[in-house]
Formats: structure tokens, sequence, C-alpha cells
């Protein structure tokens, strides 16, 4: 019994030094200046662009990488060819990378020295400091989630139905759009909530390829950033608890679409 | 024994479900949108580090402050994730096994590092932990709060790679190691231990992986002091700011070798873990 309480007063400690308190310090931050002067703070022009700038991004990742996500899945479990090992390892790559590097690779693609940035100049097109560029990165670093969600789920519901199905006289589409898509739609959700969250949140790669202008490029995050160095710590902290309760929001939609009942 | 295993196995891993060989154009949309977002922006990176040849290569990475800031970040995410497999289990086993009011919470808040934007997670430690820290406990700007930050944001890291494993363990397995006389703490070492291994082991990694890279929440709190607090990815930022993209390159090839590495690692280790399925 001691064994136990000491056990989790360890636990429940660390994680209340580590987490729980900073968090809630932001907050005390924000809302020890008053309510008006955070509404204030988070309604100036510079930052509601940053805010729009960042969902509309996100919008685009979570589009992008969905559609994607639920096409890789079913070529990752119903599909066999050489490679798809290699295939399902380097999936997780944006994971494991630096979003620094994601951020110079994006650079160097499109860069304006480069040929593929030199060649859509050419059409008008300028991805690097822009909001094309912003979008690749935030695809980039959001990449794997749906697809790491929906997996599972597919391998656990089998071919049967969708069997059944087509040999009923359903067409490939009927047959994904009546039987498989329903069948994974929690794996689907629970995936796109955690890209939504991860594409909000992203920072290191957006801040080399937008070029942090302000009012024009900054993301709330870039946002947040910029408030700090300017020595404009109301402005900071107002952002900050604004992404905050994306967060916190994210997370009990986690709770909620999570497929597995398994903690 | 074979007729039963055949009847048990699931039709969707079955050796002849139809459809195996695939639409060949799906094959080609997932490989093409990976090639171009992820794999062909960073062979780029890689392309561009060779540019000055070997030498220019080796001379961009031997650079004192290059090496100072690698130094750093690989000692530090060895820390971290020392530390996480400790406190990792420990989170994952009073999550499992204990019951308390709140624990639901507990669980929940665990995935926070996850969602809260690491930018807002230095952010978060500078405010209680920095100058106008209300327990006049300041570590902004030392190493310290290089580990610091690095612990907030691989938090979830190890607990959620052990939680499903623990849920799962078969307690007669204990069971019997406790009536066999065995202490709890050799039980916990000499039986749910080596079953959590696996587990702990492909946390441990993608934490590490983390943390070599990790950007949004060391820039705020740690000041990016070169030789002191500096690491990779915030060196290889300054080296892009300042125009310096091969030195840049140079030293990302580096991370992502690591990254690589890694994901190679953990794809073996599961073959590994789950080698008794098969």
């Amino acid at each position: 019994m001691i064994a136990k309480l000491t056990l989790r007063t360890l636990a429940l400690g660390y994680l209340a030094l580590l987490l729980a308190f900073p968090v809630g310090m932001v907050f005390v931050r924000t809302f020890e200046e008053g309510l008006g002067t955070v509404l204030e703070a988070v309604s100036r022009p510079a930052a509601l662009h940053a805010l729009w700038l960042t969902l509309l991004v996100a919008v685009i990742a979570v589009v992008a990488n969905t559609v994607f996500g639920i096409i890789c899945a079913i070529v990752l479990v119903r599909h066999n060819f050489r490679g798809k090992a290699l295939l399902n390892t380097l999936l997780d790559l944006p994971l494991a990378v630096s979003p620094v590097v994601v951020g110079l690779a994006l650079l160097l693609v499109y860069g304006r020295t480069s040929l593929a940035g030199g060649w859509l100049a050419e059409l008008g097109i300028r991805v690097i400091f822009s909001t094309p560029g912003i979008v690749l990165a935030t695809i980039f670093v959001s990449l794997p989630f749906v697809v790491r969600e929906v997996v599972p789920v597919l391998r656990e519901i089998g071919t049967e139905q969708e069997q059944a199905a087509s040999t009923l006289g359903a067409s490939p589409l009927q047959t994904f759009r009546l039987v498989t898509l329903p069948a994974i739609r929690a794996g689907v959700a629970y995936g796109v909530v955690l890209t939504t969250a991860r594409a909000i949140g992203e920072f290191g790669a957006v801040s080399i390829i937008s070029g942090k202008l302000a009012g024009r490029t900054e993301t709330l995050t870039v946002y947040v950033e910029d408030r700090f160095q300017s020595f404009d710590l109301v402005g900071c902290y107002a952002a900050s608890v604004v992404l905050a309760l994306i967060a916190i929001v994210t997370l009990l939609l986690t709770n909620l679409s999570k497929p597995r009942e398994d903690y | 024994m074979s007729v039963n295993t055949i009847e048990r196995a699931r039709p969707a891993r079955g050796p002849t479900a139809p459809n195996k060989q695939g639409n060949p154009l799906s094959r080609g949309v997932a490989v093409g949108y990976l090639s171009l977002i992820v794999l062909i922006p960073l062979a780029a990176v890689v392309w561009r580090s060779t540019e000055g040849g070997a030498e220019g290569f080796l001379q961009a990475i031997s650079n004192p402050q290059a090496l100072a800031s690698l130094r750093l970040t690989l000692l530090a995410s060895l820390f971290v994730v020392a530390i996480n497999v400790v406190t990792g289990t420990l989170i994952a086993w009073v999550l499992v096994r204990d019951s308390f009011r709140g624990k639901s919470l507990v669980n929940a808040i665990i995935d926070l590092p996850f969602a809260l934007p690491t930018i807002v997670a230095g952010l978060t430690l500078l405010a209680l932990y920095g100058p106008e820290s209300p327990f006049g406990l300041n570590i902004a700007y030392t190493r310290i709060s290089v580990g610091m930050a690095l612990l907030f944001v691989t938090l979830p890291f190890v607990v959620r790679a052990i939680q499903p494993v623990l849920l799962e363990l078969d307690r007669d397995m204990e069971e019997a190691s406790v009536s066999l006389g065995a202490s709890e703490l050799q039980t916990f070492l000499r039986v749910i231990l080596p079953n959590l291994l696996p587990a702990i082991l492909s946390g441990a990694a993608l934490g590490f992986a983390r943390s070599v890279g990790e950007f949004g929440s060391v820039v705020l709190i740690t000041g990016n002091i070169p030789f002191e607090t500096q690491v990779a990815s915030v060196y290889i930022f300054g080296q892009v700011e300042g125009d310096n993209a091969t030195g840049a390159a140079a030293v990302s090839v580096l991370l992502l070798a690591i990254s690589l590495l890694v994901l190679f690692g953990m794809s073996l280790l599961n073959r590994w873990g789950t080698r008794h399925d098969r």
C-alpha cells in the first residue's frame, strides 16, 4: 500500500512539475492582465490574420493528407508488392525528421535559384515566403497520422464484406464508398484530429519557409515567437492561450473519437 | 492442429485474399505523393550537402560550433531518453495498475505535449521556470533548460508505448512468480520488465529521434548560446538565416542519418517483437 502511494505520488508529482503547472502558469500570466486586454490582444489585425492563415493552411493539409492517407493505408494493407516494407518505414520519416531540416529541404527545392523554383516563378507561382510553401511544410510534417490510424482498422475489418459487395455487383468505387469507408470512419476521424493538431502547431519548418513576414506569412505559432522577440508579452501570451485552447479541444476530441478503448 | 490454425486465421491475413496485387494506380498515387512531398525535398538536402565535395562536407560538420551543437544534442537526447524510460514506465504503471480519482483526466493530459504547439511548450516552461518564475527558480538559458524542454515534448512516447502492453499482460505469470516466493521487486524485474522491453525500446527510440530534431520548444527557453545551449536544429536554423545553405545541409544530413537509423532499427525491432506471431 505504501509502495503504491509512493509510486502514485512520484508519477503525479513529475507530471505536475513538468506539465500541469507550466501550462497552468501561462493561463495565469495571460489573464492577470484582465480579460479585456487579452481580447484586445487577440483581435489585432496581425493576430487575426495569423489565426486565419493557420486555419486555412491546416484545412488544406488535412484534406490532402486524409485523401492520401486513406489511399496509402489501402495500398499498405490490401496490396502486395516489392518495397512495401520500405514504403511503410519511410512513411514515418516526417515524425523523425527535424522541422528545421524540413524547412531547409523545401527551401532548396523551391528556392529562387533552384530548378523547380525558377520554373514555378515563370508560371507566376511563388512557393517560398508565401502560402504555398507554408502549406507544403505543413503537409510534410503531418503526413503520417491518417495512414497510421487507418491501417490497423483496415486490417481488423478484413475483406469479407468488400468481397460480398463486389460479388453482388458493386463497382470498386461503390464498394469503397458504401462498405469500406463507413467501417474505417472512426480511424479516419482520429487521424484527422491528430493531423489538425500537428498542422496548427507547426513552427520550425514554417518559420524557415515563410520568411516570417508580419501580417502576410505569419502563422499563429510564428506570431507567438515574433511577439516574444518584440517584448510584447501580452500579445505573446494571448496568442499562446488561443493555441493552448485549440490543443485542449483537440485532446477532448481525441478522447471522444479514439477508435480503441484500450486505456 | 494445422486445420485449426487455418480455420482460425482471419480472412484479411489469409494468403489467398483477392485483390492482393491491387490497383497499380493507387500504389502509384501513394508512392508519388510520398516522393513529391517528403523524399525529393530530403534528397535535395543530401545533394546540396555534397556541393563542396567530401572535403567541403567534412569542413562544414567539423566547424567547432557545429560540433558543439551536435554533441550537446546527442548527449541531451540520451539523457532525456534515460529519464523517460524510468518516468515513462512509472507513469504507465500508475495509470494501468493504480486507481484513484481523476485518473482519466491524468491519462488525457499525457498527450498534451503532442497536441500543444512546441513554441507554446517552450513558453509555458519559461513562464514557470524562467526569469519571472514565481518560485524564484530560474533555469532559462542554462543546459538544464535544454533537458527540460526535451523532457516536456517527449513525455508521451514511452508512456503510450508501454500502456497497451501492460494492459494486455497476463497477470497469471506475476501471480505464479509471487506464489513461488519472489518479492514484488523481483517479479517486476524478472517477469514484467522483460515483457515490456520491446515497447520500452520503441518508445525510447521515437523519443530519441524527436529529441535530436527538436526546435520549437528550445528556441525561447535556452537562449541559443553557441557552445553553451545551442542545439543542432538551432545551429542549422542560424546557418539558413545566414545564407549558408551548404553548411546547414551538411549538419542536416547527420540528423537525417540518425532519423533513418532509428526508423530502420524500429522496424527490425518490430519484426523481432512480433516474431512469435508469425
